[in-house]
């Protein structure tokens, strides 16, 4: 590594203010910072410390985290191709099939995603914001495995810009810009984004290829057993399918500290709660899906674990995060059920507990300064 | 002269209504789906604000101050009628595209700030060539979203194809979100953004 430490040391002088290449100073910082943990420390003064783990360390925690969900759904994008043509192929080339599919979106999402952040940061005169290493990823795992490269990439643009750069870039965005490129897409381009084509990459004959949620909504039972939703061998976007590899993820970033167990336990018991309710109405088949199904279909696990606690746009304080993730969880399930024109309801549910987070969180704080003040008058009495 | 001159050419971008006094923004979400409806609009509102611009700045030394709302509304309905009237008769398609819309031009905040603003205490001719510029500066913002949105979320423009159906076999599709009221929107904040970076003097201090 002492030579990638020599070859930034060597350009640090050519990008400073003045020379010859002191435009391109926040990606020279962009690409140091990533290869090193940085230098700075607090100053003496005040009681502050720096931690070693830095926005771009926490950010590539995430990216480990989704690594496990991003390659069974590689496999299962080939999987479902070759048993929509009736045929069998081993399991290195259904991978491969799959891999070479999604591997295009997943550059097409990051070299038309960084360089809007590369842009926009050498405008600005700021450094490189961080968040898009996560957001690049996770764009192309909520896409159908089928949609257009074009969409995706125009997604990913209206996502940056709109989603992220025009508030301020990451840490000022108040919805989920990786949610944003898909509402973008869902309701841009319906017919890439919903219905039973789009599910399996050139798809056969053989399989309906509808989503489970997909079936429910149009009034019939889903076909997949629970055992393969569990392992995630249904149609879906790239990386939502497979609960256990999803669970896989989301023990790395609790084990790490990185996402919020009070979010991501919150929204399934929200979840859980309001499909009892549907259950104890029962008026539907909808209706009667057993609670925990809904955890195992469409994104409701994926959006719990890597969407929902992320930690610009979730709820910041503690109870804050049970009441922000309860109604994630309450209005994924609610939409799904009673709206059959949004069969995906986590987007949704998750893009508009985003904007109402600032909210809870104000009155979380509010219900605090309250409480404390209640107390010092009380005690104020007493003496 | 100059400053008659003036009246109409800074409502077309330092003090345009839509984009720096962010008025008129219902209508300009509502009626901006189409070009057609977008121009038949911008310019009745261009009419019903000169007319009754011009109107109120003749009654404006008779109007008691107690009740020159009253008067002015008065004085905005006879004209939105007479346009409803007149655009039933000669244009009923786009009539009936407008819907309420044209009715609401009573509402509309720049038809009363404009008689509240300037013609209650300016002379008729400028208070003609102001409602002239802000029904333009108005009609512009409502040309510009209108000729984005169609454009790309039916790939026509006044109605005729403009893309060709090349575009469409390559695997170009229309834009579902430009034809929901939200787009327009997220095009006239685009639209203040840029035009703020051209006028640095627009931006509020933090």
């Amino acid at each position: 590594m002492n030579f990638v430490e020599k070859f930034f040391d060597k350009q640090r002088p050519k990008v400073q203010k003045g020379e010859k290449y002191h435009w391109l100073a926040s990606t020279f910082e962009a690409f140091e910072s990533f290869s090193f943990v940085s230098d700075k420390t607090a100053g003496k003064k005040g009681a502050h410390f720096r931690d070693a783990i830095d926005m771009k360390r926490a950010m590539i925690v995430v990216v480990i985290a989704l690594i496990p969900a991003l390659l069974f759904g590689m496999y299962n994008v080939g999987y479902q191709h070759y048993l929509s043509h009736g045929e069998n192929a081993n399991f290195w080339a259904t991978f491969f099939y799959g891999f070479w599919r999604v591997l295009p979106m997943i550059v097409v999402s990051y070299v038309v995603g960084l360089a809007i952040e590369f842009a926009f940061a050498q405008i600005r005169n700021e450094e490189v914001n961080e968040g898009y290493l996560v957001t690049g990823l996770i764009i192309p795992m909520i896409c159908p495995p089928d949609i257009p490269l074009w969409q995706l990439g125009l997604a990913v643009v209206f996502a940056v810009i709109i989603g992220k750069e025009v508030f301020g870039g990451t840490g000022m965005n108040f919805m989920n810009p990786a949610l944003v490129a898909r509402a973008f897409l869902f309701f841009s381009y319906p017919s890439q984004m919903s219905g039973d084509m789009v599910w399996i990459f050139d798809k056969g004959d053989a399989v309906t290829g509808a989503t489970p949620l997909g079936e429910l909504a149009v009034g019939q039972p889903a076909s997949a057993t629970v055992c393969d939703m569990f392992t995630g061998l249904i149609p879906g976007c790239v990386g939502e399918t497979s609960f256990i590899a999803i669970m896989i993820g989301a023990f790395i970033l609790l084990v790490t500290n990185i996402a919020s167990w009070r979010t991501m336990l919150s929204i399934f018991v929200g979840g859980a709660i309001m499909g009892l309710i549907f259950n104890c109405v029962g008026a539907n088949d909808y209706m009667n899906v057993p609670f925990y199904q809904h955890f195992l279909m469409g994104g409701f696990a994926f959006g719990a674990v890597f969407m929902a606690t992320d930690p610009v746009t979730s709820s910041h304080t503690n109870t804050g995060k049970y009441i922000y993730g309860f109604l994630i969880g309450v209005m994924a399930v609610l939409i799904r059920v009673v709206n059959p024109a949004y069969p995906e309801g986590m987007m949704l549910a998750i893009i508009l507990l985003n904007v109402f987070a600032p909210l809870i969180d104000y009155y979380v704080v509010d219900a605090n300064i309250r409480r404390r003040k209640k107390r010092l008058r009380v005690a104020t009495k007493t003496r | 002269m100059a400053n008659n001159k003036k009246l109409i050419t800074t409502p077309f971008s330092k003090e345009n209504p839509i984009i720096v006094q962010v008025l008129g923004i219902c209508s300009c979400l509502a009626v901006t789906v189409k070009l057609q409806p977008a121009v038949v609009m911008a310019l009745s509102v261009t009419v019903v604000v000169m007319m009754s611009n011009l109107f109120i700045s003749l009654l404006r030394n008779t109007i008691p101050p107690r009740i020159r709302i009253i008067v002015q509304l008065v004085v905005v309905a006879l004209f939105v009628i007479l346009v409803d009237q007149f655009l039933k008769a000669f244009a009923y398609d786009v009539s009936k595209q407008l819907s309420v819309y044209v009715g609401l031009i009573i509402t509309n905040c720049i038809v009363m700030g404009r008689l509240e603003a300037f013609a209650m205490s300016n002379k008729p001719l400028p208070s003609l060539l102001d409602g002239l510029g802000n029904g333009l500066g108005y009609g512009i913002i409502l040309v510009i979203v209108g000729f984005v949105r169609e454009l790309f979320g039916f790939g026509t423009l006044w109605g005729y194809r403009v893309l060709p159906e090349s575009f469409y076999n390559a695997g170009y599709e229309n834009n579902g979100l430009m034809v929901m009221p939200a787009m327009a929107l997220i095009l006239v904040g685009i639209i203040i953004w840029v035009h703020r970076n051209k006028n640095k003097e627009l931006v509020e201090n933090e």
